[in-house]
């Protein structure tokens, strides 16, 4: 027995050598199959993706190029038409789309390390310092997130990283409660018990058995907070208290001097709008998805991502669910 | 109890001695006293038994001996838990962490549970040989390989890569064992090993841990409220009523003349293929004391068929009635034939 070589590096030679882009292409089928809507959320999260980072390529115009048509409907050289300095509407939404996704992105890894950094210790150490940290939590949750953010903004002022961070803390504190909330019905399991009895240390149980059972529970919160952080980085901006005037976001689209020509040009601020909701849409439902793909009890097939099980079973249960 | 001594016939080094250990639970009901001068000791190699109905305290006792009870609510309040000598109750958090899997390891009840659902049954089973034995990753994913083939998974090289919803109940207590034997430790306490699986699933995982036993010369301590398995496998068993033994003793010798009016009652209790059909089940009659509130004498007296009014004012000692056999009870030893 001991002769049998094994180890991550060399792969069984029983297994597929295409084993990791099978699992992707599995995913990708349950994705499809189980979650249509989710699905469409990927399609337009990648949207958004190949927007934001190949705006440069993609739109027609410069982020800030002026022509002479101001407010012209929707045309062939204007595809969304154009705002009231003449500035294409089309090009500004793809270079919104960067904005949004750095923001966004950004804003949401930060807030979910605090939550997953304070729900964590928080939960797993429990006893009275569970009690000050909640406190604390419930006092800030206490505070809309936007009036929260406003009176962060104030403090640390107005810019892309001040927008970034005040985001992340305004999510980030009230996430920590449902990663708390995780963490405590995971360490009540008697596998963790059986972790300590075998000798692991705290720190061990926490990181070896803790953290990947809430995995599923923090790439929800993940998925879920990035549509919630685009979407505060709108209102911010709407209020004028994101990022200064010229940039492209989606939110300073909506606001200022846009609902002035609502009525005049209306395309200045639908389109804009559609955007965003769209994208919002299409994360929450991509991350409702995976939430559901990822969770370990409802894993079908073999292993990670519902390794493909030989042929034939499937096809069995198929037709055991068509009786 | 200082009547509980080794004899000095047996030679054998005592891995395990439990003195007096006294744990309780603070609950909004009272001070549940689960575990309450408990005593007890197990040999090298040696299969001890400890038996009992529901809530007598099993549990609770073999938990306190590799100090996993949750404080609060729970308190070890007092006695000793010598391992090779060493008082375990005394011993620093970081020594008590270097004991746990490597010296003394722990088999629980219910496998299902104790796995964790997302990391593959490979990663578990080299956690202890990592934090124990500083094995290197791959080396201990070739030592968890060898272990699921020991305790009779096939092909096991390549199940180390599932994870452990994809084994059955009886496979997953195996691998529970594997894990515990990783270490090749001095002791296992095996905390009811056969109770989720089906009688004959259950026969197996315990054969497996006999020969295991035999071939590893490991100390095993079996805890169960199932008679049959005490019959089988255990060398010595103690028979344990409201957080204490009441009696002690080989196997052969406790099941052929119990003692203690309630082995007795225990023993009556279990149906025998044998006996005649359609016989009513025998029962003891009565419920097992309140823990928050133990009499002052014997705990067993207000069940007990041969009660007396000494026993309810005086708390039984271990007195000696045989080689190696002890009981805490007061009745007359010539009276007590059934």
């Amino acid at each position: 027995m001991t002769d049998v070589k094994l180890s991550k590096s060399s792969p069984d030679p029983a297994m597929p050598t295409d084993m990791r882009g099978s699992a992707i292409r599995d995913f990708l089928g349950r994705l499809v199959r189980e979650h249509p809507m989710g699905a469409a959320g990927l399609l337009i999260t990648l949207a958004l993706l190949i927007l934001g980072i190949f705006a440069d390529l993609i739109a027609p115009f410069g982020l800030n190029e002026t022509t002479s048509n101001f407010m012209s409907p929707p045309s062939g050289a204007h595809l969304l038409g154009t705002d009231n300095l003449g500035r294409d509407v089309f090009s500004r939404i793809i270079y919104g789309a960067r904005i949004s996704l750095v923001v966004g992105l950004c804003a949401t890894a930060l807030a979910t390390f605090y939550s997953v950094l304070l729900g964590a210790t928080s939960g797993f150490i429990g006893g009275r310092f569970d009690v000050i940290v909640q406190r604390f939590v419930d006092a800030w949750m206490a505070v809309p997130a936007i009036i929260m953010s406003l009176l962060l903004i104030s403090v640390f002022g107005t810019g892309t990283i001040q927008t970034i961070i005040v985001i992340s803390l305004a999510l980030g504190v009230g996430g920590s409660r449902i990663v708390r909330g995780a963490v405590l019905s995971i360490k009540s399991n008697a596998y963790v018990e059986a972790g300590v009895a075998i000798g692991c240390s705290n720190g061990r149980i926490l990181i070896r058995h803790i953290l990947p059972n809430i995995a599923a529970t923090v790439v929800t919160i993940f998925t879920l907070r990035i549509s919630e952080a685009i979407l505060m980085e709108a209102a911010l901006s709407f209020l004028g208290l994101g990022l200064p005037p010229p940039n492209p976001s989606w939110g300073a689209m909506l606001s200022g001097t846009a609902r002035n020509y609502m009525f005049l040009a209306p395309w200045m601020v639908l389109w804009p709008g559609i955007v965003l909701m769209t994208v919002v849409w299409g994360m929450n439902m991509f991350g409702d998805a995976l939430r559901d793909l990822l969770d370990p009890k409802l894993r079908g097939g073999v292993g990670r991502f519902g390794r493909r099980a030989p042929k034939h079973t499937e096809s069995e249960v198929e037709r055991s669910h068509a009786k | 109890m200082p009547s509980n001594k080794v004899p000095s016939e047996d030679r054998r080094e005592t891995v395990l001695e439990v003195k007096d250990l006294r744990t309780s639970f603070r609950t909004s009901t009272g001070i549940i006293k689960a575990v309450n001068g408990l005593s007890y000791d197990v040999k090298t190699s040696e299969c001890v038994g400890i038996v009992g109905e529901s809530g007598c305290g099993k549990s609770a006792g073999a938990m306190s001996i590799l100090r996993l009870i949750p404080h609060p609510p729970g308190l070890i309040e007092g006695g000793e838990v010598l391992f090779f000598g060493e008082d375990l109750l005394k011993v620093t958090e970081k020594r008590m962490r270097n004991i746990r899997g490597n010296r003394i390891a722990m088999i629980f009840q219910d496998a299902t549970t104790s796995l964790n659902p997302v990391l593959t049954v490979g990663l578990q089973l080299s956690e202890s040989l990592e934090a124990h034995q500083g094995f290197s990753r791959s080396e201990a994913q070739q030592e968890s390989a060898r272990l699921l083939g020991l305790v009779g998974i096939p092909d096991a090289s390549k199940r180390i890569e599932d994870y452990p919803h994809q084994f059955s109940g009886g496979m997953q207590q195996r691998i529970m064992i594997a894990m515990a034997l990783a270490c090749t430790p001095d002791l296992i306490i095996a905390d009811e090993p056969t109770t989720a699986l089906d009688v004959t699933v259950q026969a197996q995982v315990l054969e497996l841990l006999q020969e295991l036993r035999a071939e590893l010369n490991m100390a095993v301590l079996i805890i169960t409220h199932n008679l049959g398995v005490v019959a089988r496998y255990v060398d010595r068993v103690n028979v344990m009523y409201a957080g204490s033994v009441v009696e002690t003793g080989p196997t052969d010798q406790i099941y052929a003349s119990p003692k203690h009016p309630y082995t007795i009652g225990l023993l009556a209790s279990v149906p025998r293929l044998d006996g005649p059909t359609r016989e009513n089940l025998r029962a003891i009659d009565g419920l097992p004391p309140d823990l928050a509130q133990l009499p002052e004498g014997c705990a067993f007296a207000a069940r007990c068929a041969y009660a007396m009014e000494r026993c309810s004012s005086e708390k039984p000692t271990m007195e000696k009635v045989g080689p190696e056999h002890f009981r805490a009870c007061f009745y007359d030893l010539e009276k007590l034939s059934r």
